[in-house]
C-alpha cells in the first residue's frame, strides 16, 4: 500500500508543554487511520499541524514523498488536506451550497452564480454518497448534516486527505453510524482519512489501522484487527483501565429532588416538556435517557434554574425551590455540569483557577465583604488541580490553552468539590479519554456513595446503564418510563427512546437501534 | 503566557509606530523634513516642564473617561457614550461650583467633584444600563442617543439657558474658589486632576482584580452565559458596570471644568469622551495602558502647535496619525499576522 502522507521527528511546543514530541506518523492512500490517546495527548495539535493551522518546530512533513511546508490551511487544503474541526466554522444565515463554495465561488462577473454552485454541490454531494439539499439553510440542520456539509466544503477544495477530529463527539448514534458508513465509502473511493476518538469501540469498528498517542510521543501504531479495547486503554493511558466501573450496592435515602407535574411548553427553539413527575434520593444515581431533542435538556436546566417552567413544583429536601436562581439553587446545595463546557461551563479566557471559583468566588473563604483573597484562590486551586489531576497542574493557565479533557476536569472539580447534595450532571464524559471517563464515573460514584444526589443526562446509553440505580426515559418531552437498574436492558431503554411504550419483547434492540437512522436515503 | 502577555503589549506598540511612520510619510511628500518634524513635536510635548504639563493637562480627562470606556469593555459592553457622560458631569460640577455658596473648600471641592460623577454614573446606568439589562436595548445606540441629549442640554443651559452668565457669552458663571482644583504645577492648567486620575487608575486595577464585583464583570465579559450559568446576576453587573463607566466619565468632566476651564463653556468642544474609546482600545482595556495612551494623545495635541511654528509642518498632521492609530488599531489583526510572520522567520533563521 502506498503512503500518501508521512510525518517525521514532528515536534510541536508550547510555552511549558511539548504538545508534540518527535512524531513519526504515515497515511496510506485509501486507509482510515485512527489516532487515540489521553486528553491533552497532542492529537488536535498534530492534524492541525498537518493541515497548516500550525506550524511545526521541528521535523518534516512529506506528501506523495515530497516534502512540504505549510504557510496556513490554505496552502494545506491547496495540497489536498481538509480538516473538520470538532466544532464546526460554517455560516448558519447562508445555504449548504453558499456555504460549500464560500472563497472559492463560482462567479458570474461580480456575482456568485448561484445556479453553478448549486449544480456543483450536487455533483459532488451524488459522488460522495453526502445526500444534501443545496438550499437548505445550515442553521436548520441537525450536527449531523452541519458535518456533512464540512466535509463537502473539503471536498470541494479538492481535499483526498481528510482529518476529522473527534467527529463523533457531538452526534447521535445513529448519525455516527451514518458517518462510518460514509468514510467507510470514502476511504473505498481512495480518500485517505485521518480519525480522531476517544471511542474505543468506534475505532474497533471503523478504522484500519490504529496509533496511539501518549504525553506528545506515538507510542504504538496496529493495526486494527489485531487489538482489543483493553489494550489500546492499556496503551493510551499507561496502565490497565476500567471500561465500566464496579458500582457498588445502592442504598437510597431520603428524596432530595422531587419533581411533580412539571411542564413547559416549546419555545425559543426549546423543546416541550409535560408532565413530567420523579424522585432523586440520597445516594442514588438517577439516570435520564433519551434521544438527542426529547427533552432532557430542558428538564435539566429547568432543575438547574435555568429555565422557567410553566406549571408543576420542584422541591428539594422538601423545600418548593420551583422557579429559583442558580445562585439561590448553588446555595441550597445543587451543581450542575453544563453539556457545553466551552459556551457554558467555562470562562476560556479566564484562568484555571478563576474558573474553579466561578461560583462561589463570592463568599468565604475566597472572600470577605467584597474582596477577594487572591491567595486563598490560589492555594484551592492548586490543591484542587491535583486531587482532579487537571494537566498541566498549572492554576494560572489560560483555561482556553488546556486540551478538552482537561477543561472538562475542571468544571468537574468545581462542582463535586462544592460537596452538593443534588449534583446534575449533563453529558459529564462528552469528549473524554477513556482514563478521563473512569474518573468521571469514580467521582460520580464516589458522591452517590457520600449520601449525595445525583441526576445524569447523556446521550450514551452505555453510560447510564452502567452508573445508573434507576433509569428514567424521555421521548417527546415526557418521561415515558422509569426502570430500575436491574430490569434496564439495552434493547428496553433504547425501544423506550424511540417511542415504544409496552415493554420491549426480546430481541427488539436492533429494531430500536437502528429506528430513526435513516435519515439520509442511498443515492 | 509571557510571550501573550508581550504580544498585548507590542500589538498597540507597533500600532503607533507604524502611524508615526505613515505620518512621516506624508511629511516628506508635503515637501518636509520629517525627523525635524517629530522633533519639534517631541520638544513641543516633552521638552520643558512647561510643554510636559500641557501633555498632562490633555490627557487627564482622557485618562478619566477612557478608563471608563474600558471598564464597560471589560463588562462586554459598548460604552460609546463617555462625551455626554462626560458634560453630565461638567453641568454638574459647574453648578456645584458657583451657585453653592459658604461652603468651606474641603467640603465644597469634594461636593462638586462627587456632583460631576454622580451625573455621569447615573446618565449611564439609569437609561442606557437599565435598558439593556431588561429589554436588551443596544447600549451603543442607547449611550450615543443621550450624549446628543446630553451635549445639546449643555449648549441650551448656557446659551440663553438658566446657567448662562450675564453677557453676551454662552458659558456659565465661573466656578468660586472653594471649588476650583488647585493647579498641581504652578503656573500651568495643569491641576491636581492628574493625582485623581492615576489614583482612578489603581481603583479600576483593584475592581477588576480583587473584588468580587471586579470577578463578575470579568467573567461576565468574557462569556455571559457561562458568568450566568454560574449564578452571576447579569442584569446587575450590567447596570452597574455602566454606572462605574458614567461616573468616570462624568469625574472626566468634573475635574476638567473644576480644574482647567474653571466654568462650562462650550466654544471648543474637544471631543474628550469620543477620544477616550479610542484611549481605551489603544491602552486594551488594561488601566496602565489606559493611562499610557492618554499620554500619547496628550502629546500629541500638545506637541502640534510646536510641530507647526518649528518645522512648518501643518498642525493637521497630528490628525492624521491620530487617525492611523485609530485605523491600526481596527486592523490589529494585520499586525498580529506581520508579528507572527517576522517571528516565523527569526525562528527559522
Ligand atoms: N494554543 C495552545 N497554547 C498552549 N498550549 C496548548 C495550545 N494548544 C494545545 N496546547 C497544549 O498542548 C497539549 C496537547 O493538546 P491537544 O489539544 O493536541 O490535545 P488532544 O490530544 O487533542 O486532547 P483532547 O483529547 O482533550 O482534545 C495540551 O497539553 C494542551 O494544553
Ligand atoms: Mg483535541
Amino acid at each position: 500500500m502506498d503512503v500518501v502522507l508521512e510525518l517525521k521527528g514532528i515536534t510541536k511546543r508550547f510555552p511549558g508543554v511539548v504538545a508534540n514530541d518527535r512524531v513519526d506518523l504515515d497515511l496510506r492512500r485509501g486507509e482510515i487511520h485512527a489516532v487515540l490517546g489521553e486528553n491533552g495527548a497532542g492529537k488536535s495539535t498534530i492534524m492541525k499541524i498537518v493541515s497548516g493551522l500550525y506550524s511545526p518546530d521541528e521535523g518534516t512533513i512529506l506528501l506523495e514523498g515530497r516534502p512540504v511546508r505549510f504557510a496556513g490551511p490554505r496552502e494545506a487544503i491547496t495540497a489536498g488536506i481538509g480538516m473538520v474541526h470538532q466544532h464546526f466554522m460554517l455560516i448558519p444565515v447562508m445555504t449548504v451550497a453558499e456555504n460549500i463554495v464560500l472563497g472559492r465561488e463560482p462567479a458570474r462577473g461580480l456575482a456568485l452564480d448561484v445556479r453553478r454552485a448549486r449544480e456543483d454541490v450536487r455533483q459532488l454531494s451524488a459522488r460522495y454518497g453526502l445526500e444534501i439539499d443545496p438550499d437548505r439553510l445550515v442553521g436548520e440542520l441537525s450536527v449531523g448534516l452541519q458535518q456533512r456539509v464540512e466535509i463537502l466544503k473539503a471536498f470541494y477544495r479538492g481535499a483526498n486527505i481528510l482529518i476529522l477530529d473527534e467527529p463523533t463527539a457531538m452526534l447521535t448514534p445513529q448519525e455516527a453510524r451514518e458517518l462510518f458508513r460514509i468514510m467507510r465509502e470514502l476511504a473505498r473511493s481512495g480518500v485517505s482519512i485521518f480519525f480522531i476518538s476517544h471511542k474505543l469501540d468506534e475505532v474497533m469498528e471503523v478504522a484500519d489501522r490504529v496509533s496511539v498517542m501518549r504525553q506528545g510521543r506515538r507510542v504504538a501504531t496496529l493495526p486494527a484487527a489485531e487489538t482489543s479495547p483493553e489494550q489500546l486503554a492499556e496503551l493510551m493511558v499507561g496502565r490497565s483501565v476500567l471500561l465500566r466501573v464496579e458500582r457498588g450496592e445502592h442504598r437510597p435515602g431520603e428524596p432530595v429532588l422531587a419533581v411533580e407535574g412539571l411542564g413547559r411548553a416549546a419555545r425559543g427553539g426549546r423543546a416541550a416538556l409535560a408532565d413530567i413527575s420523579f424522585e432523586v434520593r440520597a445516594g442514588e444515581i438517577f439516570g435520564l435517557a433519551g434521544v438527542e431533542g426529547n427533552g432532557q435538556q430542558e428538564l435539566v436546566e429547568v432543575l438547574a434554574g435555568l429555565l422557567k417552567p410553566d406549571r408543576g413544583t420542584v422541591r428539594l429536601g422538601g423545600v418548593d425551590v420551583t422557579g429559583r436562581s442558580p445562585r439561590q439553587l448553588f446555595e441550597m446545595g445543587v451543581a450542575y455540569i453544563p453539556p457545553d463546557r466551552q459556551a457554558e461551563g467555562l470562562v476560556l479566557d479566564l484562568t484555571v483557577a478563576e474558573n474553579l471559583a466561578l461560583k462561589d468566588y463570592y463568599r468565604a473563604p475566597l472572600a470577605r465583604r467584597g474582596l477577594i483573597d487572591v491567595k486563598r484562590l490560589a492555594e484551592r486551586a492548586r490543591a484542587l488541580v491535583v486531587e482532579y489531576d487537571v494537566r498541566p497542574a498549572n492554576p494560572a493557565a489560560v483555561a482556553r490553552t488546556l486540551s478538552g479533557g482537561n477543561q472538562q476536569k475542571v468544571i468537574l472539580g468545581r462542582e463535586v468539590s462544592s460537596s452538593p447534595r443534588l449534583l446534575i450532571a449533563a453529558q459529564p464524559t462528552r469528549g473524554l479519554d477513556v482514563g478521563a471517563i473512569e474518573f468521571v464515573h469514580r467521582r460520580l460514584l464516589a458522591l452517590r456513595d457520600s449520601g449525595a444526589a445525583v441526576l445524569l443526562s447523556s446521550l450514551e446509553l452505555d453510560e447510564i446503564l452502567s452508573l445508573a440505580d434507576r433509569i428514567g426515559v424521555m421521548y417527546k418531552g415526557r418521561l415515558v418510563a422509569v426502570l430500575d437498574a436491574d430490569e434496564a436492558t439495552r434493547e428496553r431503554v433504547g425501544l423506550l427512546m424511540t417511542g415504544a411504550t409496552a415493554a420491549a419483547p426480546a430481541g427488539a434492540g436492533t429494531a430500536a437501534a437502528g429506528a430513526g437512522a435513516e435519515e439520509v436515503r442511498r443515492p | 503566557m509571557t510571550s501573550t502577555r508581550a504580544t498585548a503589549v507590542l500589538v498597540p506598540v507597533l500600532s503607533v509606530l507604524l502611524s508615526f511612520l505613515v505620518g512621516g510619510v506624508i511629511v516628506v511628500i508635503s515637501g518636509h523634513d520629517p525627523l525635524a518634524a517629530y522633533v519639534a513635536l517631541l520638544q513641543g510635548a516633552f521638552g520643558s516642564v512647561f510643554n510636559l504639563a500641557n501633555t498632562l493637562t490633555v490627557a487627564v480627562p482622557l485618562m478619566l473617561a477612557g478608563l471608563g470606556v474600558a471598564f464597560t469593555f471589560r463588562a462586554g459592553l459598548f460604552n460609546i457614550g463617555a462625551e455626554g457622560q462626560y458634560w453630565l458631569g461638567s453641568i454638574a460640577a459647574a453648578w456645584v461650583g458657583y451657585a453653592v455658596h459658604g461652603l468651606p473648600v474641603w467640603v465644597h471641592l469634594p461636593l462638586a467633584l462627587l456632583a460631576g460623577t454622580l451625573a455621569g454614573a447615573l446618565w449611564a446606568a439609569l437609561i442606557p444600563g437599565v435598558l439593556k439589562a431588561w429589554t436588551g436595548a443596544h447600549e451603543v445606540i442607547t449611550t450615543m442617543m443621550m450624549s446628543y441629549i446630553a451635549i445639546n442640554l449643555a449648549r441650551y443651559l448656557i446659551e440663553g439657558g438658566p446657567m448662562m452668565a450675564p453677557g453676551y457669552t454662552p458659558q456659565s458663571p465661573a466656578v468660586l474658589p472653594t471649588a476650583t482644583l488647585p493647579a498641581l504645577v504652578p503656573g500651568t492648567q495643569l491641576s491636581w486632576g492628574l493625582v485623581l486620575a492615576v489614583l482612578a487608575a489603581v481603583a479600576v486595577w483593584f475592581v477588576l482584580y480583587r473584588t468580587t464585583f471586579g470577578f463578575e464583570v470579568r467573567a461576565a465579559g468574557l462569556n455571559g452565559r457561562a458568568a450566568r450559568y454560574a449564578g452571576m446576576n447579569v442584569a446587575r453587573i450590567i447596570v452597574l458596570a455602566m454606572f462605574v463607566s458614567g461616573a468616570l466619565a462624568g469625574l472626566a468632566g468634573a475635574v476638567q471644568t473644576l480644574g482647567v476651564n474653571h466654568r462650562l463653556f462650550d466654544a471648543f468642544n474637544a471631543g474628550y469622551g469620543y477620544t477616550a474609546i479610542v484611549v481605551a482600545l489603544l491602552g486594551k482595556n488594561n488601566p496602565w495602558g489606559v493611562l499610557a495612551a492618554a499620554v500619547l494623545f496628550g502629546a500629541l495635541n500638545a506637541g502640534a502647535s510646536a510641530m507647526q511654528m518649528q518645522a512648518g509642518v501643518p498642525a493637521h498632521l497630528v490628525d492624521v496619525v491620530q487617525g492611523m492609530i485609530i485605523f491600526f488599531i481596527a486592523v490589529d489583526g494585520i499586525i498580529r499576522s506581520v508579528l507572527r510572520r517576522t517571528r516565523k522567520e527569526a525562528a527559522q533563521a
